[in-house]
């Protein structure tokens, strides 16, 4: 009885194969020499490193249409095409195409991966030039500022000055505020989705309980695994289990599964799935170990950890958007307990105080967290029109906007034009 | 307080016949000039700041209602989801020009606090409420016994979010109370037309079945 409790399956896509995706991404890849070091918190010049990205639509000739989306912790620059290891659709696909509320016929969209990410961006899984092995552990611990910082670089080799909109949400929203605190200027609108300006002691708890469970797996070899051909799968899965309920709701969970049966009448008495809840909590684990490298999932998270913009300004909030031209729509939802409505409230009346112009809705839902992720038309209509009337004050091609909404006929045009997304 | 005084002549209102936006929106929409930034607070649906900003107006809005809000915000608006009675403190000194509360006052839980905060957030106020004096008001009080109910205000005394009506007699003498400055008043009638101002000021409270009034802060030690 060595398995008395099932674990989670091997991954079915090998270390080889992200170890590829780490270094020599499928995506474009900006490099940065040691005459260009990244300036980190930590006060560490990293150099060289690389940015790995996706761009949909077209740059327009004044260079007034980039939409940059910032990915959340386990997504990466992917959002629109096929993922090159999984395969699967990309994570915002209903989000991000012709038609679609970021309206690639409209906007040049930009995605990269973060500093720290695995999917291309230096991060703990690329080589470390110096030693020519894996970084692991040795890679120096980035921040949200970092991670925006990085992308500055990129924006400047892309030859954007100016941002129309930044949008993300999760980490992806802390990158969004963090653009408008420390890059008003850069940046013409900001949409910020399910975040916050700081992160709470709940979420850190949450985050310290994965990195234990990674840290915990005999197999992480105290993040050498890469060298040691070995992969923490049980620990970085049991991670994403406990991440991925604090992504959902209670109502989300007993609508979808209740206290039913996975595939049987009766329990077992065993400790089999017998709930398909837990069958379903194990497919997450085991699928998100396939894509994802252990020791990246500790940095990120622990970039997560130490956000708090306030704190960077003297503990007051309104302080880091004095006087900001930037137009906010901050969008909450009303099951996510992870970044509750109170946070982006907190943020709504920072930036009132900063005169900002700002929207704010909150959408009712019982999806939770991940609710940005999933179809949910009152928030599509919200990013739309108000991508819309910031486009008409920035003076995008003021014929392509209608103010009418109406969901058949995105819904059509969208299909109609799929296939020619991608990038 | 002779609220006559203190009436200035508006010019160009009329009811409108096109039915499009309301009298007494186009009434808020006269007093404030273009280039403006304004602050309407309990925006609704987003008519008035839509009027606004057709007419080059900054328009930013509060709303207690989370449907009313996010229509708002789905029609371009930038319109945040608040209480008057405990968000506008939130708000700078003088950060706007405007802030216009229409058909709001009578559901705040603190009108005199509400008023304050609107005129220190802006420069100057726009507040327009029903008129309780109106004589089908009076008349339903005297004559019917119960509480009015009108077109306008048609809920129950049990589940009327409107918990402090006033008459304009009333919030002439709030005004006064509080050192706030009237610049202009107008009673609009039962068809939304101004009644007219060479009338005295019980004329406005009995035939105006609402005011709406803009108003500046008074002078500093009075």
């Amino acid at each position: 009885m060595t398995d008395v409790v099932p674990s989670l399956p091997s991954p079915a896509i090998h270390s080889e194969d992200r170890a590829q995706e780490a270094d020599h991404p499928a995506s474009q890849v900006v490099e940065f020499g040691m005459d260009q070091p990244l300036r980190l918190d930590c006060g560490v010049d990293l150099a060289p490193f690389q940015i790995a990205y996706q761009t949909y639509g077209q740059l327009n000739a004044d260079r007034s249409n980039a939409i940059l989306i910032c990915h959340a912790l386990t997504l990466d620059q992917h959002v629109a095409n096929s993922h090159p290891l999984t395969g699967k659709a990309g994570w915002w696909q209903i989000m991000v195409g012709p038609g679609r509320p970021l309206d690639t016929d409209k906007y040049f969209i930009i995605c990269s991966n973060v500093i720290g990410g695995c999917m291309g961006s230096t991060g703990p899984a690329s080589t470390n030039p110096a030693t020519g092995k894996v970084w692991g552990l040795d890679f120096p611990v980035v921040t949200i500022p970092d991670m925006v910082r990085a992308q500055t670089m990129l924006l400047d080799r892309l030859g954007v000055e100016t941002l129309f909109c930044v949008i993300g949400g999760s980490m992806g929203g802390m990158q969004v505020l963090q653009w408008t605190a420390a890059y008003p200027e850069r940046v013409f609108s900001a949409l910020p989705v399910a975040c916050s300006t700081r992160h709470s002691a709940q979420n850190i708890a949450f985050h310290e309980l994965g990195r234990q469970a990674v840290m915990a797996d005999p197999d992480w070899r105290g993040g050498r695994y890469f060298d040691q051909r070995t992969h923490p799968h049980r620990g970085l899965g049991v991670a994403r289990m406990a991440g991925h309920i604090t992504y959902l709701s209670d109502a989300a969970l007993h609508r979808k599964f209740g206290r039913r049966m996975q595939d049987r009448e009766l329990p077992t008495f065993s400790f089999d799935a017998d709930f398909q809840v837990e069958s379903y909590l194990r497919y997450q684990g085991s699928s998100f170990v396939e894509r994802f490298d252990a020791n990246s999932y500790l940095y990120l998270t622990r970039a997560m950890d130490y956000f708090d913009i306030a704190a960077d300004h003297g503990g007051v909030l309104a302080k880091a958007f004095a006087g900001i031209k930037t137009r906010f729509c901050v969008v909450s939802f009303t099951s996510d307990w992870l970044f509750p409505t109170s946070e982006s409230r907190a943020l709504v009346h920072a930036l009132n105080a900063s005169s900002a112009r700002v929207s704010f809705a909150e959408i009712d839902t019982d999806r939770g967290h991940d609710a940005f992720l999933l179809d949910v038309p009152e928030f599509f209509d919200i990013s739309r029109a108000f991508l819309q009337s910031a486009g008409k004050a920035r003076g995008l091609d003021s014929v392509a906007f209608s103010s009418e909404v109406d969901t058949g006929s995105r819904e059509e045009s969208a299909l109609k034009r799929k296939s020619s997304g991608g990038g | 307080m002779a609220l006559q005084e203190q009436a200035l002549p508006l010019g160009g209102v009329a009811p409108d016949r096109t039915g499009k936006f309301r009298t007494d929106h186009l009434l808020v929409a006269e007093m404030i000039g273009r280039g403006a930034k304004v602050l309407d607070v309990g925006c609704g649906d987003g008519e008035l700041l839509q009027l606004l900003e057709s007419r080059g107006i900054d328009g930013r809005g509060i709303e207690l209602s989370r449907e009313g809000v996010n229509r708002c915000v789905a029609k371009g608006l930038a319109v945040v989801q608040g209480d008057a009675d405990t968000d506008l403190v939130n708000y700078p000194d003088d950060a706007f020009d405007y802030v216009v509360l229409s058909q709001t006052l009578q559901a705040t839980r603190q009108p005199k606090v509400v008023l304050e905060n609107l005129l220190r957030i802006g420069r100057r106020a726009i507040v327009s409420f029903p008129n309780f004096g109106f004589w089908k008001m009076r008349l339903q009080l005297l004559i019917g016994g119960h509480m009015p109910r009108t077109e306008n205000l048609p809920a129950t005394w049990y589940d009327t979010a409107n918990i402090h009506f006033c008459t304009i007699k009333d919030f002439v003498e709030l005004c006064d109370a509080i050192n706030v400055k009237m610049e202009r008043a107008v009673a609009l009638d039962l068809y939304g037309r101004p009644v007219p101002l060479n009338l005295p000021w019980w004329v406005w409270n009995m035939f105006g079945e609402q005011g709406v009034f803009l108003l500046s802060r008074g002078r500093v030690g009075k």
